[in-house]
């Protein structure tokens, strides 16, 4: 069964998805957190085809004692990218269970100028309470209190990227106007625990509004453009992806990927690193095995979802194959496409430029024929 | 201005640094010329920073505003508005420069350290080095009520708060040791188990436990930058900064008098007095002749002056709507309306209006001056007209005299408004010898001269 072409995203966090992958990578450990490494794995991910990729964050270190304890914030590594790549979407995983909203906001409004609507939002979910004391701030006990808070942080990001109409910025030279006031809009949001004046200080994203990702449960799946869902099996993604359809716009599959290189099987590769540290099972689909059988599967999964984001075991050794094996064959196939030159991510994913919520009536023919 | 022997001078070996601001919110950017490019449009910022770049700039400054301009509760619709959050942009300027330094204007009173910290090392390591954070404070609830915490800081205590944030900002940059990570793959752990230090701060401001997640940059931390003038800002400098970003860039005197204050507060602060860069903002207005100088001049204020713009400066200044007053006519007949809060923010207030008021009634008088024209000769002055040679030899003579370490150049026209010093003056300045050939390193503390880190520094 074959349903419309996935579009591919692939999350470049780190060295991979294994806590230990920084055992296998092309480059010492110490050049993991600079910006040749951070600019090289997002220029091989574009090449390869992949219409998203996205950065994993968080207030903490990203892992256990012996893991990789460094990281980047997300949104700086996203912003640098913007200006390195040219077609790719870039996606920051950006939490709002304590953040400032406003602030999160222009950051990501920022992202989407600068990679002329390139911008998505992976919004993120701080779930350990120690992340509270980065904040100065309660912890927020409880999923449901988080989801509440992403729920706010959602709808105010939102309602300030429309705070401005895309035309508000009028220079008329005659009445010596740069904006025009009518055109901007205090949002005057209210939530749960905190309120939120506007307009925003950043003019309105190109796409109208970011492209906003994230997991259903974690997120009000209603407030989502693209719904990543998890399950260990095809038929329980299946029965996921099911569930949120009506929601959400789009559903992305996650997908781990262990795949056979040259060197060595996956199931070797995935035993090496056991040694140093397990791989924890964190619900999603796995898949261990060679580029055609993982390249099945996202065929199989082209009639259940609209894309799917995928987790390699090892950046540098799973994008390689992911780039000469796997993705060729699915485009061929037109089981998966690439992304297009000068295109917004919101068209690369078939959505819609939204409309702004505030936006005031086209002048009518009769108030232009007053002006004239 | 007579050319100064170089070696007769206090400081013969100084050279004249320049930054450049990019103006977010304000009415000197010229938008109504056919020229004047977008300001949010990313290829304009590419543009202004690579420029500067090419003119050996140690620095490329972003402003910050954390709510649009209001007058009498109504947005302020006159100026240029509208900018990128300013982490995020240099952060994508780091990807297309190599060498110049990346300045974010931050506000300690709206932010948390921890995050604020965090996405400064961020911004440091991308760039290699090239980070700057110019420590700004708000003590407003207008502002605050954009964030969760709402208008909650009292005034004396944003100086406090922005130390106390500095401190923390210090700890979690200093987390981890030289050399933390390993070169090896096969090495035990990914970080030596020592080498990051969790960071514990319990202050009247801050409760901070947390491990920090990123290494050192080549330059050690950011550079820190200050901008506020009164004493408590100046002394805060003292304690902390290492530049000072300072208004007094127009008149020599003034600006000699700004720097030996500072150097006082220095020295009581127990720093050696060349511990710190003063850089002073200021426009830079380039022409052929002297007097095409002036001419350009005269043309860019009355862009920057427009007859709405000149009703604005007055009206803040008179307490009133003037609005739908004539720009050319004559000043207000009426006296000047002192008021506590006036319902304006983020504009400049006036001590004494009766008193500038006086001034203006007379000066206008005795020159025949609309109001407009009034504004413009009368208002803030601001910046250096005239020939390449003429402003090099000025410039040579501030920095050999300790007046000013250099500028922090606001250009009025966006993207271009850069050309004409990189390609005129600043040759002038090379000639003259107090302006490299080159960049010195590849960080912005080495393009600046500074020495290590405060915290950083063998006791």
């Amino acid at each position: 069964m074959s349903g419309p072409a996935l579009r591919l995203a692939l999350e470049i966090d780190g060295d991979g998805a294994h806590p230990a992958a920084w055992r296998r990578a092309a480059h010492s450990p110490d050049h993991l957190l600079t910006a040749r490494r951070t600019a090289g794995v997002a220029a091989a991910a574009e090449n390869a085809g992949f219409t998203l990729v996205t950065l994993e964050d968080g207030a903490l270190p990203p892992g256990g004692a012996s893991d990789v304890v460094g990281r980047i914030g997300a949104v700086e590594r996203a912003a640098f990218l913007a200006a390195t790549t040219s077609v790719v979407g870039i996606a920051p995983v950006v939490p709002v269970t304590y953040a400032e909203p406003f602030h999160v906001s222009s950051q990501l409004a920022s992202l989407d100028h600068i990679s002329s609507g390139r911008a998505g939002w992976v919004v993120g979910d701080e779930t350990a309470p120690e992340a509270a004391r980065a904040w100065g701030r309660p912890p927020v006990e409880g999923a449901q209190a988080r989801a509440r808070e992403a729920a706010d942080g959602v709808d105010v990001g939102r309602a300030l990227w429309d705070s401005w109409e895309d035309d508000a910025v009028i220079r008329s030279v005659a009445t010596s106007r740069y904006l025009d006031r009518e055109r901007l809009h205090y949002v005057d949001f209210t939530g749960g625990s905190y309120s939120v004046k506007g307009p925003a200080i950043v003019p309105r994203p190109p796409q109208g509004q970011l492209v906003v990702i994230g997991r259903p449960g974690a997120v009000p799946a209603d407030r989502l453009d693209v719904a990543l869902v998890g399950g260990p099996d095809l038929a329980s993604v299946t029965a996921a992806a099911a569930a949120v359809r009506a929601q959400v716009p789009r559903v992305f599959a996650e997908v781990e990927v262990a795949l056979d290189t040259a060197d060595a099987p996956a199931e070797d590769r995935v035993a090496d690193l056991a040694r140093h540290a397990p791989w924890a099972d964190a619900g999603r689909l796995r898949y261990t095995g060679s580029a055609t059988g993982l390249s099945a599967l996202l065929g199989e999964l082209a009639g259940v979802v609209d894309g799917v984001r995928l987790h390699p075991l090892v950046l540098d050794e799973e994008l390689p194959v992911l780039s000469r094996l796997v993705i060729p064959a699915l485009v061929e196939r037109r089981l998966a496409v690439r992304p297009l030159a000068a295109a917004t991510l919101r068209t690369h994913l078939g959505l819609e430029r939204p409309a702004n919520r505030y936006a005031t009536a086209v002048p009518s023919a009769r108030q232009l024929g007053e002006i004239r | 201005m007579t050319r100064t022997d170089p070696l007769d001078v206090p400081r013969p070996d100084a050279r004249v640094h320049f930054g450049v601001f990019f103006q977010g919110v304000n009415h000197w950017t010229v938008w109504s010329d056919p020229a004047s490019g977008s300001q949010i449009d990313p290829a304009n910022f590419r543009k202004v920073a690579q420029t500067a770049e090419r003119g050996l700039f140690d620095a490329f400054f972003l402003g910050e505003g954390l709510r649009l301009r209001e007058v009498d509760g109504r947005i302020h619709e006159l100026d240029v508005a509208g900018r990128p959050d300013a982490v995020t942009q240099l952060a994508a300027l780091a990807a297309v420069t190599d060498r110049i330094g990346l300045v974010s204007t931050s506000n300690t009173t709206f932010n948390e350290p921890a995050d604020l910290a965090r996405r400064l090392s961020g911004l440091d390591l991308l760039s290699a080095g090239r980070a700057g954070w110019n420590v700004v404070t708000t003590d407003n609830a207008w502002t605050g009520a954009n964030f969760r915490r709402g208008g909650y800081l009292d005034h004396a205590d944003r100086y406090r708060r922005a130390e106390e944030f500095l401190t923390v900002a210090r700890a979690l940059w200093d987390g981890w040791a030289d050399g933390a990570v390993s070169g090896a793959a096969d090495a035990p752990n990914w970080a030596a188990p020592d080498a990051v230090r969790r960071v514990r701060h319990q202050g009247p401001q801050f409760d901070v436990d947390l491990a920090p997640t990123l290494p050192r940059s080549p330059q050690g931390h950011p550079v820190i930058f200050q901008a506020g003038d009164s004493g408590e800002g100046r002394d805060f400098a003292a304690r902390n900064a290492d530049v000072i970003f300072s208004a007094h860039g127009n008149d020599f005197d003034d600006a000699l008098a700004f720097a030996e204050d500072v150097r006082r507060r220095l020295r009581a602060a127990g720093r050696p007095e060349d511990d710190l860069r003063i850089l002073p903002g200021t426009e830079i207005i380039i022409g052929a002749t002297e007097e095409e100088a002036l001419e350009k001049k005269h043309w860019i204020r009355l862009q920057q002056v427009t007859p709405a713009t000149a009703l604005g400066v007055a009206g803040l200044l008179w307490g009133l709507d003037l609005s739908d007053r004539d720009a050319d006519g004559p000043l207000p007949k009426e006296d000047p309306v002192v008021t506590e809060n006036d319902g304006s923010f983020g504009a400049r207030r006036v001590a004494d209006p009766r008193a500038v008021v006086a001034e203006w009634r007379e000066k206008a008088e005795a020159n025949g001056w609309s109001l407009r024209e009034t504004v413009i000769r009368l208002g803030p002055q601001r910046g250096h007209v005239g020939t390449p040679a003429g402003l090099a030899d000025r410039f040579a003579h501030w920095v050999r005299h300790g007046a000013v370490d250099g500028f922090n150049v606001t250009p009025y026209l966006i993207p271009d408004g850069l050309d004409d010093i990189v390609n005129l003056l600043v040759p002038a300045l090379q000639e003259r010898g107090v302006y490299p050939a080159g960049y010195a390193g590849t960080t912005l503390r080495e393009h600046l001269g500074l020495r290590e880190p405060l915290t950083r520094r063998a006791g």
